[in-house]
């Protein structure tokens, strides 16, 4: 098998992993996809790094050649495939009742003055 | 210090994520049982995908830039820990979008 064909196979997997076997439907929700560039980015620029580096060689043979910043285009697949498996079992486990909180945010006064600032902004709206 | 190039790129992931912790209060190091039952098994199937790409050639490591420690079937040291560093990346980004937009993620 080549590498083309095991991320996307990879692909697959996590897809059902998400949607089938732990149900979490991490894909079918808004702050996936808000989390997912931002990830991708640092993805883009550590792979790039190894890739680029020549840290991690790849066998010509089992790619198709395309690259993105220095790395195969099947990285990307793999690293999704991979953040979306992590994601979901969180997730998973969280659902389950392991460690649910303290949520995320929880006991941060840079969130709270942000909105704080926020809420007295639409209140006192128009005042100057 | 060379060798230490793959596990520098990986210590520059976790400088780039683990401030969120601190600043934002994601809480996911806190949820330490948690996060440690959600990355053991994806280190163990994408460890156990590593070798067997690396059994059959798909990718190849640059010995002067990895550590040297490398486990039998050829899977160093380094590879390993990526797939220790990038899940928590990934966990400590996704719950600071969450901390930020305060949107369902299924787990309320």
């Amino acid at each position: 098998m080549t590498y083309t064909a095991a991320t996307l196979l990879s692909l697959a997997g996590a897809l059902v992993v998400d949607l089938v076997v732990l149900r979490t439907r991490l894909v079918t929700r808004l702050v996936f996809w808000a989390a997912y560039p931002i990830v991708l980015a640092f993805q883009l620029l550590s792979n790039g790094i190894l890739t680029g580096r020549q840290i991690v060689r790849y066998d010509p043979a089992a790619i198709l050649g395309l690259r993105v910043v220095y790395a195969p285009v099947e990285d990307l697949f793999f690293g999704f495939a991979m953040v979306l498996c992590t994601l979901s079992i969180w997730i998973f486990l969280g659902r389950r009742g392991v460690q649910r909180g303290p949520a995320a945010g929880e006991g941060s006064a840079l969130l709270r003055r942000l909105r704080d600032r926020r809420s007295a902004g639409s209140a006192g709206g128009g005042v100057r | 210090m060379r060798h230490l190039a793959y596990v520098s790129v990986l210590a520059g992931c976790l400088a780039s994520a683990l401030w969120l912790e601190p600043v934002l209060k994601v809480n996911v190091l806190r949820r330490w049982r948690r996060l440690l039952l959600t990355v053991l098994p994806v280190v163990l199937v994408f460890a156990l995908w590593d070798l067997g790409a690396i059994a059959a050639g798909h990718w190849t490591f640059d010995k002067a830039q990895t550590t040297g420690v490398v486990f039998p079937g050829g899977l160093p040291l380094d590879e390993v820990l990526f797939f220790v560093v990038v899940p928590v990346c990934a966990i400590l980004g996704f719950e600071a979008t969450r901390a930020v937009l305060r949107r369902p993620a299924g787990d309320e």
